[in-house]
């Protein structure tokens, strides 16, 4: 589909009753709207984070279940639907409402069409910078991994879309996960000049020295302007340790404190830290460390529309978070007078790829990347009857259709799949390709494993990964999501403490015994033995049993019972 | 990525190789023998009954005194964690983990010439608390962080 289609489309759907313009003249206005973003101020950083090396437009349906326990209840980014809507003041039925929420996402997909894709991206990075000269471009990292030409080509491809895009500079997470060696030498190849990694809070295991520059000092405008990094702290915790053996990680704030004074120290006019902490993590770090602007956040993928402001005593901070998949551009534009930050507007650009012509070079670049491979992405594998998608604190319909297949193919009682936030959409009636299995499954580590489990094992592990995600203190989340879990069901109670949350798991609607052992698949190990040990890689796992079913009916989800959540903003 | 620390390295690694981090060795070891090893203390399975075989019963927290580490370890075999105590007077810093078996984990001695900054590694087999303890004028003081042991692998 054109522009012009597009257009025509949206101005019939006007025509249908749907609160649409009704004419191709106002549709093209409406869309000029979206993008229509007038400079403010002096200096301006363009943001990008969590793309999940998504090159192509895609579809992305956000979470329906994204639960805020303790203070964090009812607040940003804990709101989803309608309550997100209130929250920001966005009207319903409209391009906004659609890429931000999940909202009637089956009837508003094909009219809006699919979103990012770096040659639009790239288009909309061309525009904004027109209008904002000296802007930076800044990409909170998980931005190598997530798709099958990443995987195969060690990140390549997006190492040299990132590099033809114009970011300035970065920070890390699933980066890591192609092993340190491999990250240390795109920096010091490839980046070499381009683009700067900085990271305060990866240090050598040893001596505690730093591996990336904790900020980088640029000139914007006259105005001096340090960006600090902030890599995914768990690194070492949720990825495999070995990938990253002689470096650590952690949030160390105390370092961050310094970091910020030191850059404040050199003469920064303006201190922005680009985060893959996750929001929570943000919000908590943003109260207790002073001199920070803004706080440009990612890695759970909140695609927050508005900043939320925190107050520290060194004033006020910033904290954004720029959703993923490649759906949003972040415009963060400040006013420096004085020496200081006077005023600011920030906007959150969802990339609509119908919307915004391809950039000439950067499509050449996918196609050139994408060339040896399109044949293997584009197998169909099975017609889905339903809508497949991953986002949300527990089981997405496409993680049902994984661990349906691990029970399945492993002869298994019960299935285990991470809780991953990465992961594109399929639409009811699309088939399901290669490529979409492998956008939910390409990672470095992707071996299938079946292993006998005590009920009292499979509670522990359950437990465990439920206080990463619902812990009161932020500084002990993780920032993914429930695991994913087939075959049992469960109740779950966010508000209490690690080992009371999970209760009443059952198998086949009877009790999960403590002393008694149970079959369960899973994939993703961390550990170096199972490296070791090998196995089937879960994408060729999946596809197989898909090619076997040729048509995948709406998966039946295997939700946990939730206690203590009735009202809660962050479910619909 | 600055020259400095490569340096460091670099001296280090040399001084290793020439055998003198051994002769360092030998001048710091006679202070820490003599120190008398408080057998029972570090065999002792209960918090309270490890503060009474210190003689820190009566210890209160302090906040001039302060526990550095991650909030989640990244290796519960090998956790790093720092104290500093800004405590006039400071003889002495240990470090307790409040669900290991044997709770007292390391016990350093500080002489009057020293800063009392230490960092070293503990065993955790479970997410716990852990104490610094620290003596200084003759009375204890402590601080006190939570560092979480998990299975890992679901981040993300």
């Amino acid at each position: 589909m054109n522009r012009r289609d597009f257009l025509q489309l949206l101005a019939a759907a006007g025509a249908s009753g749907m609160a649409l313009p009704t004419d191709i003249a106002r549709a093209e206005k409406a869309a000029d709207r979206l993008y229509d973003a007038p400079a403010f101020g002096n200096v301006s950083l363009l943001h990008i984070t969590d793309c999940h090396a998504q090159l192509k437009p895609i579809w992305f349906r956000e979470p329906s279940v994204n639960l805020g326990v303790g203070a964090m209840k009812g607040r940003a980014p804990h709101v989803v639907g309608k309550a997100f809507l209130a929250e920001f003041g966005i009207a319903a039925d409209t391009p906004e409402a659609h890429a931000l929420t999940c909202l009637d996402f089956e009837r508003f997909a094909p009219i809006y069409g699919k979103v990012g894709g770096f040659a639009h991206l790239a288009t909309l990075v061309k525009r904004i910078r027109a209008t904002r000269p000296g802007a930076l471009l800044l990409d909170g990292g998980d931005t190598w991994q997530g798709s099958g030409t990443a995987l195969w080509t060690k990140g390549q491809d997006m190492v040299d879309a990132a590099k033809l895009l114009g970011i300035d500079i970065m920070t890390l997470h699933w980066e890591c996960t192609y092993g340190q060696d491999r990250v240390k030498e795109v920096a010091e190849g490839d980046f070499a000049g381009h683009i700067e990694i900085v990271a305060q809070n990866i240090k050598t295991a040893d001596f505690g020295d730093p591996v990336f520059k904790p900020y980088t000092m640029r000139d914007v405008n006259g105005v001096k302007v340090a960006v600090v990094g902030q890599a995914f702290p768990y690194t070492p915790i949720a990825n495999p340790r070995w990938m990253v053996a002689d470096w650590t990680f952690g949030i160390q704030e105390e370092n961050m404190q310094k970091t910020v004074d030191d850059a404040r120290a050199e003469g920064a006019k303006v201190v922005i830290v680009i985060s893959h902490n996750g929001m929570d993590v943000d919000l908590k770090m943003a109260s207790r460390v002073s001199g920070i602007d803004a706080i440009l956040g990612g890695h759970t993928h909140d695609g927050m529309p508005k900043p939320t402001i925190v107050s520290n005593p060194g004033g006020k901070t910033l904290v954004t978070n720029a959703g993923s998949n490649g759906k949003f551009l972040g415009v963060l534009d400040l006013d420096v007078k004085d020496g200081k930050v006077s005023d600011f507007r920030y906007r959150l650009l969802p990339v609509f790829a119908n919307l915004l012509t391809a950039d000439a070079d950067m499509d050449v670049l996918i196609t050139k990347v994408r060339a040896p491979y399109e044949a293997k992405l584009a197998e169909k594998l099975a017609v889905s009857e339903g809508l497949l998608y991953r986002r949300g604190n527990f089981n997405g319909s496409f993680d049902q259709v994984i661990v349906d297949a691990l029970i399945a193919e492993k002869d298994a009682e019960i299935a285990f799949s991470p809780g991953f936030r990465w992961g594109t959409t399929v639409l009811p009636g699309e088939a399901i390709t290669m490529e979409n299995v492998l956008d939910q499954t390409a990672i470095t580590y992707p071996t299938t494993t079946l292993t006998n489990m005590t009920g009292a094992q499979i509670k522990e592990v359950l437990e465990d990964v439920c206080d990463n995600l619902f812990n009161a203190d932020p500084y002990y989340q993780q920032g993914g999501d429930m695991v994913r879990v087939g075959g049992m069901s469960y109740v779950c109670d966010p508000t209490a403490t690690i080992g009371k949350r999970i209760d009443d798991m059952r198998l086949g609607g009877e009790p999960i015994e403590a002393g008694k052992t149970y079959k369960v698949a899973g994939w993703a190990p961390v550990s170096e033995a199972a490296r070791d040990a090998g196995g089937e890689p879960i994408w060729d796992l999946v596809a197989r049993h898909l090619r076997s079913q040729k048509t995948v009916k709406p998966p039946h989800l295997d939700l946990p019972t939730l206690r203590n959540m009735d009202g809660n903003p962050g479910a619909l | 990525m600055t020259f400095e620390p490569l340096s460091r390295r670099r001296l280090l690694t040399r001084a290793g190789a020439l055998g003198l981090l051994a002769t360092i060795g030998t001048l710091v070891t006679p202070r820490l023998v003599l120190a008398a090893w408080n057998k029972a203390a570090f065999e002792s399975k209960t918090l309270p009954e490890t503060y009474k075989l210190m003689g820190a019963e009566g210890a209160t927290e302090s906040g001039d005194v302060q526990i550095l580490a991650s909030d989640i370890a990244e290796n519960g075999a090998v956790v790093p964690v720092q104290a500093v105590s800004k405590l006039p007077d400071t003889t002495q810093i240990s470090f307790l983990v409040e669900k290991n078996p044997n709770m007292l984990a390391a016990l350093f001695d500080i002489g009057p010439d020293m800063v009392p900054d230490v960092t070293t590694r503990i065993k955790m087999g479970q997410t716990s608390n852990v104490v610094v303890l620290v003596k200084a004028g003759g009375k204890y003081f402590t601080a006190t962080k939570e560092i979480k042991v998990t299975l890992g692998g679901c981040g993300g």
